[in-house]
């Protein structure tokens, strides 16, 4: 390995060849300021498109400032990264980008997560000294994503995102000069481009030109209309991040706190998405199992792998891309859907509200998750099972409009009978976990005896495909993991081309699966955090007594009182659904 | 948008032309020259063929057509008119021949006539310096144009001979 010796600010350092001098500089602990240029360490996540040219630097003997970002360090290279020269430049170009910027920050729904707004108070900009003219494009609203271009600064990240993660090629920079913009093809509005809304574009957009649709208001309003009784329902990944909004550290489990915070805000019952989980493990663990068995007993049509179908964004992206595959995936719903379902029907009957009057809100790491709520074969006569999908970031708001000192709660329980859940439910908060809770029951189920050990290492953590092979007592078992539908495309071109052994697959959106999901706290670009969030949610699963879907007493309970059975034909219409052609 | 309905032979002629460049993405640009070439224009329907020959995105397509003014989504006349705007042709008064264009045919820049016969453009340098200003219609050049030329230029292809001037 060559390596190269340079000095930045007068400090020699050496580096591999190769090294840009902002790693370079990074490595000895100086901070040159970036703006377009992101990295999601180990997670092959790089935007560095040279374009904002704030993290310029001087190098001795040349002419021009550099971009530190797609500069490689070279030997003997002298770096000076705050000459007046450097300094004046970094200002001039935040300016620039300021004169054609909506000067709305105090009403931005980005404010005070705004990395540009940021940059302009570390320059310590006061004063913009550059008239011209301002961009007006027309704002474009989706059922989960607002894209407010005209607080763009095509920084390019979230063409990034959407085309080389993704792969799902909706957003490029079209037109040229001033009016240059990012868009979907033809400039038509999201909503009918092939947009999966998995939200990995607004999660990493470093301005407010992309955003969540926010129905905090109509939460509200539902929430003080007395003639309605408003239960909510909290996704895995939610308590995981939450506490980030509130300063406290990344990874710090905050279930008991939340549960307080949504009955203050004056939920009516305070339930648990992770109730719907194990119902999700009941009814995707039987077709896995009906599947298997079918094909062991030398069915040649039976459909393997199956494919999980918790993330609707997914969901949508198989529909656009690969409709010919719509069969493959597992027909259950969500566990948000499934929740929605069975609290608007069973929970109803039981406290004796109607549906009308039944207002079902869910707090959800996920933009995709608006989206999923609107598709209408989830709603009745209109009436859509689950009402409102607010994201972790909402939920904060709202908690902040509360005056609810969050730090300062109790510890609280969930309500019954939708709120208790097992560890195994814990875990379809991060990349691995839903087909570890599956392998967990239809292992009891399919052997017939008690699993010899609960963690699954092997399914575990952070590689964008995994496999593993689990042996069911003699029947091996494979079992694929996808995370980021980039890794997700691979994993279906090799089935479509009949090159896949696996019987089982995992499909997650977004990197990492929901706790890195594009409606948590921004993570500005620091892979860290959701590392530290994925050890939250497996220590939430080690802490609880019950571990398997199976054992989840209320769900027997629901069986025994409603559904009758996993796959039956109640269950079938209120916790499975179809798929459509979308290409 | 209205959508457009594109022949089977259309579809088939722009996928010989992607495969002739190996339907590699890396060659869209040559794609999209070829294909403006044949049909004339690029619409959003040729785009998308294009996109699913070269498997990359429609909007990566679109972003490379709406970069370059060269590429155009509006179907050109019969006769495209272009100006040329290069330093020479500008300072010997193409920018009146362009208006006088305008005027004559009641269309702006990018436009064309309402019986699709003629379309206005500009463009710059054909390497006839000598000759500025130049007008090109089709593929015949016009040097040293003036405005007052432009309405004969326009009568030598309003009557019926289009054959004539196509070959030239």
């Amino acid at each position: 390995m060559e390596m190269i010796n340079l000095t930045i600010d007068q400090k020699p350092v050496v580096v591999r060849k190769g090294t840009t001098v902002l790693k370079a500089a990074s490595s000895i602990g100086i901070d040159i300021p970036t703006l377009c240029y992101m990295k999601l360490d180990d997670m092959n996540i790089e935007n560095k498109p040279g374009g904002c040219r704030v993290c310029v630097v001087e190098v001795k003997g040349r002419r021009n400032l550099a971009p530190a970002c797609c500069t490689e360090a070279t030997e003997g290279m002298e770096i000076s990264t705050h000459t007046i020269r450097v300094v004046n430049a970094r200002r001039t170009v935040v300016e620039l980008i300021l004169s054609d910027h909506p000067a709305d920050c105090l009403i931005c729904a980005k404010s005070g997560n705004c990395e540009l707004q940021d940059m302009a108070h570390h320059l310590g900009i006061r004063q913009i000294h550059y008239q011209g003219e301002q961009s007006m494009y027309r704002e474009d609203t989706s059922p989960a994503i607002i894209r407010e271009i005209n607080k763009c600064i095509m920084c390019r990240r979230c063409e990034t995102m959407c085309n080389d993660v993704q792969t799902v090629g909706v957003l490029s920079a079209v037109n040229r000069g001033f009016q240059a913009v990012v868009a979907p093809a033809f400039e038509m509005n999201l909503d009918h481009s092939v947009c999966t809304y998995c939200g990995q574009c607004v999660a990493v957009c470093p301005t407010g030109a992309l955003t969540e649709v926010d129905e905090t208001g109509a939460v509200i309003r539902a929430l003080s209309d007395p003639t309605k009784t408003v239960i909510v329902q909290t996704a895995p990944a939610v308590r995981a991040a939450l506490g980030e909004e509130f300063g406290m550290p990344a990874g710090t489990l905050v279930t008991g706190k939340m549960v307080a915070a949504l009955r203050r805000l004056g939920f009516d019952h305070v339930f648990d998405t992770d109730f719907a989980a194990d119902l999700t493990i009941m009814e995707e663990g039987t077709e896995l199992l009906t599947r298997l068995s079918a094909y062991m007993a030398g069915d040649q049509n039976v459909k393997l792998p199956i494919l999980t179908s918790c993330c609707p964004a997914w969901v949508k992206f198989f529909e656009h891309q690969f409709p010919e595959m719509k069969d493959i995936p597992s027909t259950a719903r969500s566990p948000q859907q499934m929740f929605g379902s069975i609290a608007k029907t069973y929970f109803a009957d039981k406290i004796g509200v109607k549906r009308e009057n039944l207002v079902v809100v869910s707090i959800m790491p996920c933009l995709a998750k608006k989206y999923e709520s609107s598709r209408p074969e989830f709603s009745v006569n209109g009436n859509p099972d689950v009402d409102f999908a607010l994201t972790t970031r909402e939920l904060a708001h709202l908690i902040n409009l509360g005056n609810i000192d969050f730090k300062s709660l109790p510890n609280e329980e969930f309500d019954q009978p939708l709120g208790e859940s097992t560890g195994a439910a814990v875990i379809f908060g991060t990349t691995g976990g839903v087909i570890e809770a599956a392998v967990r029951t239809a292992y009891e189920i399919f052997t017939g005896k008690p699993l010899p050990r609960i963690d699954f290492e092997e399914l575990r953590g952070m590689d964008g495909l995994r496999k593993a092979t689990i042996d069911f007592n003699g029947t091996p078992i494979n079992i694929g993991i996808a995370h980021g539908l980039g890794n997700a495309r691979k994993l279906l071109e090799d089935i479509q081309a009949g090159n896949s052994e696996f019987h089982a697959i995992e499909i997650m959106s977004c990197p990492g699966g929901c706790i890195g999901g594009g409606g948590q706290p921004y993570h500005h670009g620091d892979a860290e955090i959701l590392k530290k969030r994925q050890r939250a949610i497996y220590s939430e699963d080690k802490n609880k007594t019950l571990r398997k879907s199976h054992e989840n007493p209320y769900i027997t309970k629901l069986y025994d009182e409603f559904l009758g059975a996993p796959m039956s034909e109640k269950a079938h219409h209120l916790l499975h659904t179809k798929y459509f052609d979308r290409s | 948008m209205p959508k457009i309905k594109l022949s089977e032979k259309t579809i088939g002629l722009i996928k010989d032309v992607c495969a002739d460049f190996g339907n590699q993405g890396s060659e869209l640009i040559n794609v999209l020259h070829q294909v403006q070439g044949k049909l004339g224009y690029l619409p959003a329907e040729v785009q998308e063929v294009i996109a699913k020959e070269l498997n990359i995105s429609v909007a990566k397509v679109y972003g490379v057509v709406t970069f370059y003014s060269f590429f155009t989504m509006i179907p050109m006349g019969e006769f495209p008119i272009s100006i040329c705007m290069g330093t020479a042709c500008y300072v010997r008064g193409s920018e009146q021949v362009l208006a006088e264009f305008k005027r004559q045919l009641s269309i702006e820049v990018g436009q064309s006539t309402a019986d699709n016969k003629f379309s206005l453009n500009c463009l710059r340098c054909v390497g006839a310096c000598g000759l500025a200003p130049v007008v090109m219609v089709g593929e015949k050049v016009y040097g040293r144009v003036s405005p007052q030329m432009v309405k004969n230029i326009i009568a030598e292809y309003k009557e019926g001979c289009a054959t004539e001037s196509k070959s030239a």
